[in-house]
């Protein structure tokens, strides 16, 4: 089972992922349109590269926005709940480990404890999410249940990671299905929201172009975010 | 029924059509017509199929359902944080159930996308800067409006609006020589006290064409002559064309593409027509937003820029007092304290906040900022057409408080409010709120402080 998982399911999963996100951005791309958007995209690329740049920068900075300071406790739970939730498996241990095995190198990796650390916060920060979501009524009236089972698919390989590190209960239960988590996350990516892995760029992007272009970037030092 | 005599999917193009509309005094068979209408289902998911593309998809898509657009949306601040009135939720509520139904929704869902796009949104653009994904709640319903309006839900002035755009190239019945004969009736009034006033009509090859809001050469023509001194002191060489003067778009708020398209080109063939190096437009946020900002697009012009460069007033302003053209005398600079309402369509959505600023830096001596201000500033409550509708002013006023609070906060009793739909909607704050302030254009403050050269005083006989 092991074998499998995290052989030919890997591959598929992977395959699934990369094809996907690829997908997406094509469709993305090949769905803007110049009169449409009301952005004159490749007329002005200078002015329109400067705002999408912009654009991205200021808001992957904690507190780089106005939004961003405006809620300041909000703010500090998405940059904790994303940066963990991004680094922790990539700089893993054991992830490297394998990939060492495997593929023959590895990139730097967190010492454990610190990585257990992490893993506890994206479990904990999503946890403030859900309380968020039920306690504030702006943010009640918005949830639906498609918004918990996309959280769930992102935290589950957290949970089931943290198990199988600790070893609670059957560590070959937990090891599979943390695997299986993992490429059911990965496979979810493309389909899902949580497609904002790639579209909060292309996003983000689009919107930094209408500024830098058409709202005002010719004339300004660019958008105040 | 499939249609009504008034409410309907066809646009105002004739004479006939827009008086029988404007017959039926506060649209109150038009409204009751509406409630019978059609929806063409198929036509709708067809239109949405050709038109809402990746740009859209991915926003009704990815939003991850935050709330951080709450608070940015004057609208749901001013109904005391009623969950409804989340951005997020209007457009969720709307555009994405007609997605998520492919189009087939019914009247009375219409009339309530309608409701909310016209009254919940006054597309002022605030969420977008507030969104982490840069969602534009703002953006997608100028979109449902643009869909509304092909399916004949559309509020009844708006529908009026974009008519009298298709048939007089101008937001009200102004004609060529209606136009024309103001102008010259304002220089007639204005000649005496200053000699050599012109308003030069048609002239060629000027440094700058001046165009209007058509409220000015309609209701208030004295705008236009102060415009007129205004140049004059500055020694600008400018004309006014006699066709393609009128700047603004109700068809913009309307969602009526066609008639923005044959607006702006009407400007844009004047620009042609008489050749002058640039464009200024008057003291109007929307009238800048949809002829030089969104114009081009509707046209067709693919640099995205307008066939010359065009100007809002304050970066003209600016530039006169920056260069000398205007010299305020100091003695008469503004002493009390004064406050600047940030127009969202050119400053939010044109950049131009510096030009603001730099102009309070020559008139004021005490300006104080409201907060927020510049890009991060409130909408005046009236915007995106909203000040015009009848059946919205119940709404309109709710929202007004929080523009009201703004200024109250800043101590200031003289609000400066270049652009036409703040003014009004601070005009009536005052009128409903009482809470003592006074508003303005920018020309006649600058009238009644610049330094007159000599040669242009009337001679003493």
């Amino acid at each position: 089972m092991y074998e499998l998982v995290t052989g030919p399911l890997a591959w598929l999963s992977f395959g699934i992922f990369f094809f996907g996100l690829f997908y997406r951005l094509v469709w993305y791309i090949r769905g803007l349109n110049w009169q449409m958007d009301r952005v004159s995209y490749t007329q002005n690329m200078v002015y329109g590269i400067k705002g999408a740049l912009r654009s991205i920068l200021f808001w992957l900075v904690p507190f780089g926005t106005r939004s961003w300071r405006y809620y300041p406790g909000f703010t500090i739970l998405v940059f904790i709940f994303h940066i963990c939730l991004l680094a922790t498996p990539v700089f893993l241990m054991g992830h490297n480990v394998l990939l060492l095995e495997r593929w023959g190198f590895s990139l730097p990796t967190l010492p454990e404890g610190i990585a257990d650390f992490m893993t506890t916060c994206v479990i904990v920060s999503a946890v403030f999410i859900i309380c968020r979501r039920i306690a504030l009524p702006e943010v009640r009236i918005l949830t639906k249940p498609y918004d918990l089972f996309v959280l769930a698919i992102a935290v589950a390989p957290f949970i089931t990671g943290f198990f199988a590190f600790h070893q609670v209960g059957s560590y070959d239960f937990w090891i599979i299905a943390h695997v299986l988590c993992g490429e059911i996350m990965l496979v979810a990516i493309p389909f899902t929201k949580l497609s904002h892995f790639l579209l909060f760029f292309l996003s983000r992007a689009q919107m930094g172009m209408d500024y830098g272009i058409k709202r005002g970037g010719m004339k300004n030092k660019g958008m105040a975010w | 029924m499939p249609e009504g005599i008034l409410c309907n999917k066809q646009v105002v193009d004739t004479k006939e059509k827009l008086n029988a509309l404007l017959a039926d005094k506060s649209g109150k068979q038009y409204y009751d017509e509406m409630t019978r209408l059609d929806v063409d289902t198929e036509a709708l998911w067809a239109t949405i199929e050709k038109t809402c593309k990746s740009r859209l998809r991915t926003w009704l898509e990815i939003c991850a359902h935050c709330g951080m657009c709450a608070d940015s949306c004057f609208i749901y601040l001013a109904n005391k944080r009623d969950p409804k009135q989340v951005p997020s939720y209007k457009i969720q509520s709307t555009l994405g159930e007609i997605v998520k139904r492919k189009g087939k929704v019914d009247n009375e869902f219409m009339r309530y996308v309608m409701d909310t796009a016209w009254a919940k949104c006054t597309c002022c653009n605030r969420c977008a800067t507030y969104c982490p994904f840069g969602i534009d709640m703002g953006v997608m319903f100028g979109y449902v409006r643009g869909l509304c309006f092909s399916h004949g839900f559309v509020p009844w002035e708006l529908k009026i609006g974009s008519g009298m755009h298709r048939i007089y190239k101008a937001q009200m019945d102004i004609t060529t020589e209606d136009w024309v004969d103001t102008c010259e009736w304002m220089v007639e009034e204005y000649e005496e006290d200053w000699p050599g006033l012109e308003i030069p009509v048609d002239k060629e090859n000027a440094d700058i064409i001046y165009t209007v809001n058509a409220r000015e050469p309609k209701h208030y023509p004295e705008d236009l002559a102060e415009a007129a001194i205004l140049f004059h002191i500055a020694g600008e060489n400018w004309t006014v064309p006699s066709q393609g003067w009128e700047e603004t778009s109700l068809a913009m708020f309307a969602g009526d593409w066609g008639a923005c398209k044959l607006q702006v080109e009407s400007v844009y063939a004047a620009m042609d027509r008489l050749k002058p190096k640039r464009m200024v437009v008057t003291e109007c946020g929307h009238a800048y937003r949809a002829t030089v900002l969104e114009g081009p697009y509707w046209a067709g012009i693919k640099s995205g820029k307008t066939p010359i460069e065009s100007f809002h007033y304050v970066e003209w302003v600016a530039e006169a007092l920056r260069t000398g053209k205007l010299k305020i005398d100091p003695a008469k600079k503004i002493k009390e304290p004064v406050t600047y309402q940030d127009s969202c369509n050119y400053i939010r959505n044109g950049g131009l906040g510096d030009y603001a600023r730099e102009i309070m830096s020559y008139i004021a001596e005490d300006f104080r900022e409201m907060k927020p201000c510049r890009e991060h500033n409130f909408c005046c409550g009236g915007g995106g057409g909203l000040n015009g509708i009848g059946r919205y002013r119940k709404e309109r006023n709710i929202g007004l408080t929080v523009k009201r609070d703004q200024i109250l906060a800043t101590g200031a009793k003289l609000v400066v409010t270049p652009c036409h739909n703040c003014w009004d909607a601070i005009r009536d704050l005052e009128e409903v709120y009482k809470i003592g302030i006074r508003w303005s254009f920018l020309k006649p403050l600058l009238l009644g402080m610049v330094e007159v050269p000599e040669h242009l005083l009337p001679r003493e006989e």
